[in-house]
């Protein structure tokens, strides 16, 4: 049986390097030396699911994207 | 705006293109058909450049004379035809993804809904102008293909995008008003002029422009999605993939890949500037030698590398000219095929400053959507300058963790094109920038450029 | 109904509103300029300018509905959105109107702030900074409590933490927004031949 693995995504259009991403997600995102996000991991670990959207709801700009992928 | 000082307008004569390319016939067999040369049998016809230099090559009365009555599909099923067609001949796209024909019209096809077909004539690269060649040697024959898809696809909207700052346009008009006096289409061709600049090309770029947007690429993190205008799924080919649809349709698959290799069949456009007496357009058999193309172009002081691929390419060093040109072999050598974009760096030139050169300009290029190409691509020039003035001995370090931080990092692929090139010059010219970084630059960073446009202007 | 309550009522929640509205303009600038430090991180500023915003409309609410609860002079309820429909002091409660109608613009453009492109509600937001002045200019002109002193001291922090905000925000420490560089197509003629031309 194929596990649901999350994915995360970030749009860098709509990116504005407020790092609240970051802040609340570190385990899977850092910024770079301009504040802009760098996924560590295209996916996120089941124990991180509900932390990631916690995150993707902070983010003022909606730039995060929390997908649930089969 | 950006024009390549490429001359595409000189005339070569048969006997310079004999004696410049007689070894290559002989010996890789593919061969390099060119303007110019004494006609072989019938498949010559079936050749992009094929009407080059006759008088009004590029009016639809000597198309039709040259080429025969565009064969339209019979019946219904004109998709399924073409797309059988297209997947015989293995048509891979030459707008620089060398993506397969076929499976882009399927993903129109299925996606449902009433199509638009976008021509691309965009070619921001400065250092190609294969597209503009095209379009003003046989313009028929990009509008054949357009046309082709068009009815295939049941669209009722073809548009043609040509850059602003494009003499080309002139050419497209009058070819799509001949064709409107002269037979009624399902469909109706439109001339969209977009702003010249380098991203403006970008397939999703250009839909958006067309759909009212600015000329930027869009984010898409679903590549399987079809671009749209509106609600109209959009089918975008370059200009040259088109050309070589209206070939095949009509001399057939079998005399497309009677040219070229197996794993690339057919032919291709490329564009040779830099250090060479004969900077041009020519027409090529993929997998000839990569030295036998450049051979054509005649190189003034050897060649010390090879820019492929266009300003987001990279550079392959001189030991790789014995490379067959199909996609596959020249990434072997860390090369790329790309929009058939090869630069000659001669023998005697630093590669690192002309390096920083193009990074100056892709930063400049930016559509300014993105941070990390918004903020990493100028730093990214800075550390080269850096570099290639010797300055900082630091400078090298700095720009190999730069590079990794910009490349992916945008929604299309400019910063990644720049990752690149700046890795392959490390590497191809990794003795020159380790005497850089010591503090020793080489003679020749003064040197004037030999890149195309206003990259190179002093 | 009328009754000194109600009155007390509409001055306490009008000054606490100010102070309210004072403290969430200040928020709004330390998270506009992206302050954030290890304890207090970005995103909690943003949850706490959110928060005291939303208790600040809540006064605010209590000061308009006790404003027109009160029977003792009449104000009506269309004079809540609608400026000087008032009877009373028709100038000064209806600056109030309009900063009230100016702040229901920010908040509801908020609430819908990922339906709404970020430009339009960018362009909203920054009514904020027009709604402050014109709220204070209703509570002077108002002027129930401005005779006594510590009403006056407060009055004045609060215009200080505001000025000295806008200037931090306009400031070159300021974030800039990006520019997309981009330049938009351009119109040319059309030919009299049956084709049909894009116009940018």
């Amino acid at each position: 049986m194929k596990a649901v693995r999350t994915r995360i995504a970030v749009d860098p259009v709509a990116c504005e390097a407020y790092g609240y991403c970051a802040e609340l997600l570190p385990e899977v995102l850092s910024v770079d030396e301009w504040g802009y996000p760098v996924l560590h991991d295209k996916t996120v670990p089941d124990h991180l699911v509900e932390q990631a959207r916690r995150a993707a709801r902070a983010c003022p700009r909606r730039a995060l994207h929390v997908m649930a992928q089969g | 705006m950006p024009t390549a000082t490429v001359d595409t307008t000189r005339a070569v004569t048969p006997g310079e293109i004999a004696d410049a390319c007689s070894t290559s016939d002989a010996r890789s067999g593919a061969g390099v058909r060119h303007e110019g040369a004494p006609p072989r049998p019938d498949h010559d016809r079936a050749r992009l450049l094929s009407c080059w230099g006759a008088h009004g090559s590029g009016t639809l009365h000597a198309h039709l004379e040259h080429h025969g009555p565009l064969p339209l599909p019979r019946g219904h099923g004109g998709a399924a035809q073409l797309g059988a067609l297209m997947e015989a001949s293995g048509l891979a796209g030459r707008g620089g993804a060398s993506f397969p024909s076929a499976r882009k019209l399927a993903a129109v096809r299925s996606a449902g809904g009433s199509p638009t077909v976008v021509v691309n004539a965009m070619e921001g690269e400065p250092a190609a102008d294969k597209d503009r060649t095209l379009l003003w040697c046989a313009p028929h024959l990009v509008l054949d293909g357009a046309e082709l898809v068009a009815r295939a696809l049941r669209a009722r909207r073809v548009v043609v995008c040509v850059p602003d700052d494009s003499d080309v346009r002139h050419a497209v008009v009058t070819a799509a008003a001949e064709r409107a006096a002269a037979w009624r289409a399902p469909f109706v061709i439109e001339v969209a002029t977009l702003p010249g600049r380098y991203v403006a090309g970008e397939e999703s770029a250009v839909v958006s422009r067309l759909s009212g947007g600015p000329s930027a690429p869009a984010w898409r993190p679903d590549k399987g999605a079809p671009l749209r205008i509106g609600r109209s799924p959009a089918l975008v080919h370059n200009a040259e993939t088109l050309a070589h649809v209206a070939l095949i349709a009509r001399y057939g698959p079998e005399a497309f890949r009677a040219a070229g290799h197996p794993d690339a069949p057919g032919t291709a456009l490329v564009t040779v500037s830099g250090a060479v007496a004969r900077p041009g357009v020519l027409e090529v058999a993929m997998g000839a030698l990569l030295g036998d193309i450049v051979g054509c172009a005649g190189p003034v002081d050897g060649v010390g590398a090879v820019l492929t691929g266009g300003f987001g390419g990279t550079w392959v060093p001189a030991t790789a000219l014995g490379t067959s040109y199909t996609p596959g072999s020249m990434a072997e050598v860390g090369g790329v095929v790309g929009a058939g974009v090869l630069v000659v760096l001669p023998g005697r030139a630093c590669g690192l400053a002309e390096t920083a050169r193009i990074a100056r300009y892709m930063a400049g290029e930016s559509a300014g959507q993105c941070g990390p190409c918004v903020f990493g691509l100028p730093a990214v020039a800075d550390d080269l300058d850096d570099l290639v003035a010797a300055t900082s001995p630091a400078a090298a370090t700095r720009l190999a963790s730069r590079v990794a931080g910009v490349d992916g990092r945008g929604a299309c692929r400019h910063p990644d094109g720049v990752a690149r090139l700046v890795r392959s010059a490390l590497w191809v010219f990794a003795d020159d920038a380790d005497a850089h970084a010591r503090g020793r630059p080489c003679p020749h960073r003064g040197a004037p450029s030999v890149l195309p446009g206003p990259v190179g202007a002093p | 109904m009328s009754s000194p309550v109600l009155w007390y009522a509409t001055r306490a929640t009008g000054l606490v509103a100010v102070v309210l509205l004072t403290a969430t303009t200040v928020l709004g600038v330390l998270v506009a300029n992206r302050l954030s430090t290890r304890r207090w991180p970005g995103f909690a500023w943003q949850d706490i300018h959110r928060g005291v915003s939303l208790i600040a409309m809540a006064f605010l609410a209590g000061h308009v509905a006790t404003s027109v609860m009160d029977s003792y002079v009449h104000i009506g309820w269309a004079a809540v959105v609608v400026p000087f429909a008032s009877d009373y002091r028709r100038a000064w409660v209806g600056l109030g109107t309009i900063g009230l109608d100016l702040l229901l613009a920010v908040a509801v453009t908020s609430v819908l702030r990922h339906r709404l492109g970020a430009r339009t509600w960018r362009a909203v937001h920054w009514l904020a900074y027009v709604s402050w002045p014109v709220g204070l200019a209703h509570a002077f002109g108002m002027g129930t409590d401005m005779h006594s002193s510590w009403v006056i001291a407060l009055s004045i922090a609060c215009v200080a933490a505001v000025v000295a905000a806008a200037l931090w925000r306009l400031s070159a420490g300021a974030v800039r927004q990006r520019r997309t560089l981009v330049v938009h197509g351009v119109r040319h003629r059309p030919l009299g031949v049956p084709v049909k031309h894009l116009s940018a």
